[in-house]
């Protein structure tokens, strides 16, 4: 299998995982049983991560806050950040982790059923990890786009339904 | 006053385009879904667009120069050199038109003079044959076949060259059928054009949606140049059918008598579209190619669709289009395509919409997602299993 075809199955996936590896085979001109493997592959090396689904929460009437938090840190001799970064995000309500360039070092997202929540885990378990210098906590007023999809206001199809 | 009897003979002759009356017919239906559409499903690229309220917001409102703007032609010169290896002066061989459409309006008009015969493949895009009668011209229909996988037989077309044979009309990709003609098998072609004096005017507009092989330009080949009126535009590569911008380029002496008509007719295209297409050149070919591969995709799952059914399907190489045989169910294609409206809600378009060759196939778009093809080839199969 060439490199870009390895790569169009990823991007077909990540678009929609609903397809089926008869459907990818069909769209590429491959074996079922290439994709299969393929996928299997990719699974067991941890690239396919997790088949998801983009959900709007709030407008399926979820109660829900999200917060972004800029989390300063002393870095550790010889482990830098990761042993820090690991200590912030097995906690499950935090949901990315990113090390950042620039002001401050970790970018963490928080969910909660409220901003009291959040704020109480920011203050109780993020603020109070060894290491942890200081917090900035940004909560999360609207969502308008996300993993590259813009929640309202969908381009429809605006073609005649025949045309030359 | 009988309003009627002032319509020039010539238009009243012209028959009325087999796709309107189809539209027709859909319009009325609902829950349907078409995979009738001629146009991609892709809105035009963002940065496009933006670039477009960006030049309004600088105020480039006004006309431009009779051949479009000086940039685009450039831009235009240096992307058909390194798309198809071939060279245009931007100021005497280049013209940008309302679209690929009128190219083909004032290039038959720049040419033809009363009962010269253009050559036309049969079938194909259903404007050639109506351009040709309103500037005076015959249209001869050259049909092209299913063995050959709808290119243009050289022999077929060889024996339908008159003495009064001037333009051979070229289209490929093909819209309807997806036919695509490769430098190999456009050489005898070529040579058919040399030894009989044609002139040849070929649409590319799907040029950049060839898939496998690399899209060719007819101008390209050894000697074709100077006798070639190539035409296309912006409208299927760069997704940006609305915007109406497409281009000529040729000769001069060509190009110079098109400059002529374009200047009293249309005076220049719209300045905001030429200003989008701008930015589709310089910045919209890492986007192209992404909606080319997407289309790529789409087209082996639906032509592997129509298979599995049981439906005769060449492979398209070209374009978005797919056009299996509807042969084996008895039926012609337009009681098919009626039929499969009524029954399955939905909306394909007949063969015999592009010309009598078309007889016994229908055209099926695939610029949908692949779940709305699912869709289609579910209820297509239903249908068929009903007949």
């Amino acid at each position: 299998m060439t490199e870009p075809t390895r790569r169009s199955i990823l991007a077909i996936l990540a678009e929609n995982n609903r397809l089926t590896p008869e459907d990818i085979a069909t769209m590429l001109g491959l074996s079922t049983e290439e994709v299969v493997n393929f996928i299997h592959d990719m699974e067991e090396q941890r690239i396919i991560l997790k088949y998801n689904t983009l959900i709007n929460w709030e407008k399926a009437g979820e109660e829900m806050v999200e917060a972004l938090i800029d989390v300063r840190v002393q870095p550790q001799r010889e482990v830098g950040f990761d042993t820090v970064a690991e200590r912030i995000y097995r906690f499950p309500e935090v949901q990315n982790v990113y090390l950042m360039s620039g002001g401050y070092d970790l970018s963490v997202l928080i969910q909660g059923k409220s901003m009291k929540d959040v704020a109480f885990f920011v203050a109780e378990k993020l603020a109070t990890i060894d290491y942890v210098q200081s917090t900035a906590t940004h909560f999360v007023l609207k969502k308008y786009k996300q993993d590259a999809v813009i929640f309202e206001d969908q381009e429809e199809d605006r073609r005649l339904v025949v045309s030359p | 006053m009988n309003t009627a009897s002032f319509i020039s003979p010539v238009i009243q002759a012209l028959p009325p385009s087999g796709i309107r009356k189809f539209f027709d017919l859909v319009a009325e239906s609902k829950d349907i879904i078409s995979l009738g559409v001629g146009e991609p499903d892709f809105v035009t690229p963002w940065h496009i667009r933006e670039a477009s309220m960006y030049s309004l917001e600088k105020g480039y409102t006004m006309y431009t120069s009779n051949y479009g703007l000086l940039e685009l032609r450039e831009e235009i010169s240096k992307y058909l050199a390194r798309t198809f290896g071939v060279t245009y002066d931007m100021r005497t061989e280049l013209l940008v038109t309302v679209g690929a459409s009128e190219g083909v309006d004032i290039a038959m008009r720049a040419l033809l003079c009363p009962g010269d015969e253009v050559l036309i493949p049969d079938p194909s895009y259903v404007s050639y044959m109506p351009c040709v009668v309103m500037a005076g011209g015959k249209a001869v229909m050259v049909p092209t076949r299913v063995e050959d996988e709808f290119k243009l037989n050289p022999e077929i077309l060889e024996s339908m060259i008159t003495p009064r044979s001037k333009i051979l009309m070229l289209s490929f990709p093909n819209n309807p059928t997806g036919a695509t003609m490769t430098a190999e098998e456009l050489k005898p072609i070529a040579e058919i054009a040399e030894k009989h004096n044609l002139v040849v005017v070929s649409d590319e507009i799907y040029a950049e949606l060839s898939y496998g092989e690399k899209p060719v330009s007819f101008a390209a080949l050894p000697g074709m140049k100077e006798r070639t009126v190539l035409l296309s535009g912006f409208s299927k590569a760069f997704a940006m059918t609305g915007w109406r911008v497409g281009y000529i380029a040729a000769n001069p002496d060509f190009l110079a008598a098109m400059v002529k008509i374009h200047q009293f007719t249309i005076l220049c295209a719209p300045v905001t579209g030429q200003m989008a297409a701008l930015e589709a050149l310089r910045n919209g070919e890492t986007e192209m190619r992404r909606m080319v591969s997407t289309y790529d995709q789409r087209r082996r799952f639906i032509v592997s669709g129509f298979r599995e059914m049981g439906l005769d399907c060449f492979e398209p190489r070209g374009a978005f289009y797919a056009f299996p045989s509807i042969k084996s169910t008895g039926l012609n294609s337009e009681e098919f395509c009626e039929r499969l409206l009524q029954d399955a809600k939905l909306a394909v378009v007949p063969g015999t919409a592009f010309g009598p060759s078309g007889e016994g196939h229908i055209r099926c778009s695939y610029a949908y997602s692949i779940d709305q093809l699912k869709e289609a080839l579910k209820r297509m199969k239903q249908f068929l299993a009903t007949l």
